[in-house]
C-alpha cells in the first residue's frame, strides 16, 4: 500500500439474510460467536435464506481520487459504505482506512426538534466527530454556510426538510477528513445550495480519498476520477468513468417506456430501421447514415404529412432531432387511402457512444393531429472509435500552425 | 472529469495517520487492543456524552409544563399511597427507625434512581438508532450521556430529600458523608443491570416490555416499602437480593440511621464492577452485529 493509498478493500465480502425472524435469530448466533472469541462470517457459506449483498470486493482509494459507486437500487453501495465507516463487520476479507474519515450520510443526525438551531449546530457536530475547539473555532461559518439567518434561533421542527439539510450539510462542511464518504446527498436542496456544496466538496476533494454513490450520472461525472459498477453485490471497477455510466444507462435499457400510438383511420404496415424491420435492438457506429421507412395507409383528409426522428437518452431527455418541417420538404399526398411509403434518410447520426433510443412519428401537416407515434420503440447501441461523452457532437477541422507571423 | 493543477497537491502529506482495519476477526482474538480501543473510545466520548446528556435534558423540561416536578411526582403519589394503606390498617408493616412516611418517601425515591439507571442504557440506545446505523462515534457516549442524565434527576431527588430531612426531626449522622458513595453504587449497579439487558433487548421488543413490570416485582423483594422481615422465607429472598444491601444503606447513610448491610454492600459492588467490565465488551462487540439487524 503506497504512502497516498488511504482506502484498501481487499475481497469484501457481506452477507444479509431475507427473512426478520431468522435475521434476529442469527443475530443472536453471530453475538454469541462474537463473545466466544471466533471469526464473524463462518466458513463463509450462505446459511438458510442468506445472499451475497457485497461479493468478494477489491479496490484502492488514493489522496486526491474520487471514486463514484454506482449500481441499481439494492446492488450493496449502501451495505459497502456502511462497512467502510466502521459500522458493520465484514465476512470476509479486509478493509483499511488511513487517517480521520468523514462521512456525508445522514445530515442532520443527533438533531433533537424542540432545540433550536444553533443548539443542534453543536450536538451534531460533536457527533459528527469534531472536538469542542474545533466546534467553538468554526461556529461563525457554520451558521454562515447555512444561510438561515433568524430561523437559527427557532426549534427546529418548525424548519422545511430542506432548511434541515442545509443545516445538516452545514455543520459537515466544517469537517477536514482525509476520508470522505458520500451517499446521495447532494439530491436535496436548491441550486443555489447544491452549488455551494459541490464547491466545498470540490475544495476537499484535492485533499481527500473521496467515494461517492449517487444515481445522478451528470454529478458522477463531474466529480469522479474512475468509478465501480455494482449489481448484486458484485463490483467492476472502471478507471474511466464514462464507460462506467455507459454499462450502468445499459442496465436499464430494457426498462424503456415503449409507447406506440395510432390515429383512428390509419394503418401501419412496417417501419423498418436501417433496411431491418422487427428488431428492437439496433447496433450502429457514430457518424453513419441512418434509414427510417415507413410503409401506411392514411385517413382520406390527410394530405400532407409532417415525419419526425429523435434520439433520447435512455433517462428519456430528448438529445437529438430529425423533422421534415426544418427542410422546407412538403410531403404531400395526392391519392389518400392508398398505401403509401415515407423514406427519411440523415446522411451522418452524429451521437456519441453508448446506448440511446429512438422514436419516429408522423402527424398531420395541417391538423398537427398525431397520426403515428412510436416513443422508444427501438433501443441503439452506439459505438465508435473511441469513447465520445457528449450526447450529440458535430464534425470540424483542425489545424494547428507554427511559425505565425505576429 | 475534474482536473488537478499542479499547484493544488499537498506539499506536507503527514507521514502517520490514524489507521482503522477491519476484518471479520472478534476483538476477543486480540484482548490488549481491545482494551487500548476501550478506554481510547470512552476518553473520546466524554464530550459527546455531555453535549447528548445536555440536548436530551434541556428538550425534556422545555415540553413540560410541569417541568421539574416530575423528578418526583411519582415516588411522591407511591409514598402517599403506602402511608395511606398503612395509616388505614390495610397492610401492616412492622417498626421501622424512621417515621414510617419517610422511610417509604425515601425508599421510593432511592428505588427510582435505580429504575432510572437501569432503564437508561436501553433508553439510549434505542433512541440512538437513527445515528448509530449511519455514523460511527464512540458508543460509550450513549452510556455515558444516560449516567449523566441519571445523575441529573437523581441530584433533583437528592436535593429535595436534603431541604426536607432537617424538618423531620431525623438526626443526620456522619453517614451523610458516606452518601455519595452509596449513591455512585446505586447508578454502577443499575448500569450494569442495564447495559446486560440491551443488546438482547434492542433485537427482541419482549425485553423492553417486561423491564416495567420486573421492576415492579422487584421492588416487592426489596425493602423499600416495608423493613427488612425478621425470620421466614420472606427475609431469606429479600436477603438474598443483590438489590437490598445498596438500598438498605443508601437510605441508612442519607438518613442517619446505623448502616448494618456493609458487608453485603461491598460484595454487591465489587460484583457490579466486574459484571459492568463484562456487559462494556459485551456492549461493544455486539453494536455491529446490532446495528446490521436492527432498522435504521
Amino acid at each position: 500500500m503506497s504512502e497516498d493509498t488511504l482506502i484498501a478493500v481487499e475481497g469484501v465480502s457481506k452477507r444479509f439474510c431475507r427473512s426478520l425472524k431468522k435475521s434476529l435469530w442469527y443475530g443472536i448466533k453471530d453475538l454469541g460467536s462474537e463473545i466466544r472469541g471466533r471469526r464473524h462470517g463462518g466458513d463463509g457459506h450462505l446459511r438458510p435464506d442468506e445472499f451475497w449483498a457485497v461479493d468478494d470486493l477489491s479496490f484502492e482509494v488514493k489522496r486526491g481520487e474520487c471514486l463514484g459507486l454506482i449500481g441499481r437500487n439494492g446492488a450493496g453501495k449502501t451495505t459497502l459504505l456502511r462497512m467502510l465507516n466502521g459500522l458493520i463487520k465484514p465476512d470476509a476479507g479486509r478493509l483499511t482506512m488511513r487517517g480521520r474519515v468523514g462521512a456525508l450520510i445522514a445530515l442532520g443526525a443527533g438533531f433533537n426538534p424542540i432545540l433550536t438551531g444553533r443548539e443542534n449546530i453543536v450536538v451534531n457536530a460533536s457527533v459528527l466527530g469534531l472536538t469542542r475547539r474545533e466546534i467553538n473555532d468554526k461556529l461563525e461559518q457554520i451558521v454562515d454556510f447555512s444561510e438561515l439567518g433568524d430561523f437559527m434561533d427557532m426549534p427546529v421542527q418548525s424548519y422545511s426538510s430542506g432548511m434541515t439539510v442545509r443545516l445538516g450539510f452545514a455543520v459537515a462542511s466544517a469537517l477536514e477528513p482525509d476520508i470522505l464518504l458520500l451517499d446521495e446527498v447532494l439530491a436535496v436542496g436548491d441550486i443555489g445550495f447544491r452549488t455551494k456544496c459541490y464547491n466545498r466538496i470540490h475544495s476537499l476533494a484535492n485533499r481527500t480519498a473521496v467515494i461517492f454513490v449517487s444515481h445522478n450520472m451528470p454529478q458522477i461525472a463531474r466529480l469522479s476520477t474512475k468509478a465501480m459498477l455494482m449489481s448484486s453485490g458484485r463490483g467492476e471497477l472502471f478507471e474511466d468513468v464514462f464507460p462506467a455510466i455507459e454499462a450502468y444507462n445499459a442496465l436499464f435499457a430494457h426498462c424503456r417506456r415503449t409507447d406506440w400510438h395510432l390515429a383512428p383511420g390509419v394503418t401501419l404496415d412496417y417501419i423498418k430501421i436501417n433496411g431491418r424491420q422487427d428488431q428492437e435492438a439496433i447496433s450502429l457506429r457514430t457518424g453513419e447514415p441512418l434509414a427510417v421507412e415507413v410503409r401506411m395507409a392514411l385517413p382520406a383528409t390527410v394530405t400532407a404529412i409532417e415525419a419526425q426522428v429523435s434520439i433520447l437518452e435512455p433517462s428519456g431527455d430528448v438529445i437529438a432531432g430529425i423533422n421534415s418541417l426544418l427542410s422546407d420538404v412538403p410531403l404531400a399526398i395526392s391519392a389518400p387511402t392508398k398505401s403509401v411509403r415515407l423514406s427519411i434518410a440523415s446522411p451522418s447520426l452524429n451521437l456519441g457512444t453508448g446506448a440511446k433510443l429512438l422514436s419516429v412519428g408522423v402527424k398531420d401537416a395541417n391538423s398537427r393531429l398525431v397520426l403515428i407515434r412510436a416513443h422508444s420503440a427501438w433501443s441503439l447501441n452506439v459505438s465508435g472509435d473511441r469513447f465520445i461523452s457528449a450526447p450529440v457532437y458535430f464534425p470540424a477541422s483542425f489545424s494547428l500552425d507554427e511559425d505565425i507571423p505576429c | 472529469m475534474p482536473t488537478r493543477l499542479a499547484q493544488d497537491r499537498p506539499e506536507d502529506v503527514p507521514p502517520d495517520l490514524p489507521l482503522t482495519v477491519y476484518t471479520p476477526d472478534s476483538s476477543l482474538a486480540s484482548p490488549a487492543k481491545m482494551i487500548r480501543d476501550m478506554l481510547r473510545d470512552l476518553l473520546a466520548s466524554r464530550e459527546l456524552a455531555w453535549r447528548l446528556a445536555v440536548r436530551d435534558i434541556s428538550a425534556q423540561y422545555r415540553q413540560a409544563a410541569l417541568g421539574i416536578l416530575w423528578a418526583f411526582i411519582l415516588p411522591l403519589a407511591n409514598t402517599l399511597i403506602w402511608i395511606f394503606l398503612s395509616g388505614a390498617g390495610v397492610i401492616k408493616v412492622g417498626e421501622t427507625p424512621i417515621p414510617y412516611p419517610l422511610y417509604v418517601f425515601t425508599g421510593t425515591m432511592l428505588w427510582a434512581i435505580l429504575m432510572d439507571a437501569i432503564n437508561a442504557p436501553l433508553r439510549q440506545t434505542i433512541a440512538a438508532k437513527p445515528m448509530l446505523a449511519k455514523l460511527n462515534f464512540p458508543r460509550e457516549a450513549l452510556l455515558v450521556s444516560g449516567i449523566y442524565q441519571t445523575l441529573f434527576n437523581a441530584g433533583i431527588k437528592i436535593a429535595l430529600l436534603l431541604v426536607m430531612l432537617p424538618f423531620t426531626g431525623v438526626d443526620l449522622g456522619w453517614g451523610l458523608l458516606l452518601f455519595p458513595i452509596a449513591l455512585a453504587s446505586l447508578i454502577l449497579v443499575g448500569t450494569a443491570i442495564g447495559m446486560l439487558l440491551t443488546p438482547v433487548g434492542i433485537l427482541y421488543t419482549d425485553i423492553g416490555r417486561a423491564l416495567p413490570l420486573l421492576m415492579q416485582f422487584l421492588m416487592y423483594l426489596t425493602p423499600v416499602i416495608f423493613p427488612m422481615p425478621k425470620g421466614g422465607a420472606a427475609a431469606i429472598v429479600i436477603g438474598l437480593n443483590p438489590l437490598t444491601p445498596i438500598v438498605v444503606t443508601a437510605r441508612d447513610w442519607l438518613t442517619g440511621v446505623s448502616a448494618e448491610h456493609l458487608m453485603g454492600f461491598s460484595v454487591v459492588n465489587l460484583l457490579a464492577v466486574l459484571l459492568l467490565l463484562g456487559v462494556w465488551i459485551v456492549y461493544r462487540l455486539a453494536m455491529p452485529i446490532l446495528i446490521e439487524r436492527m432498522s435504521s
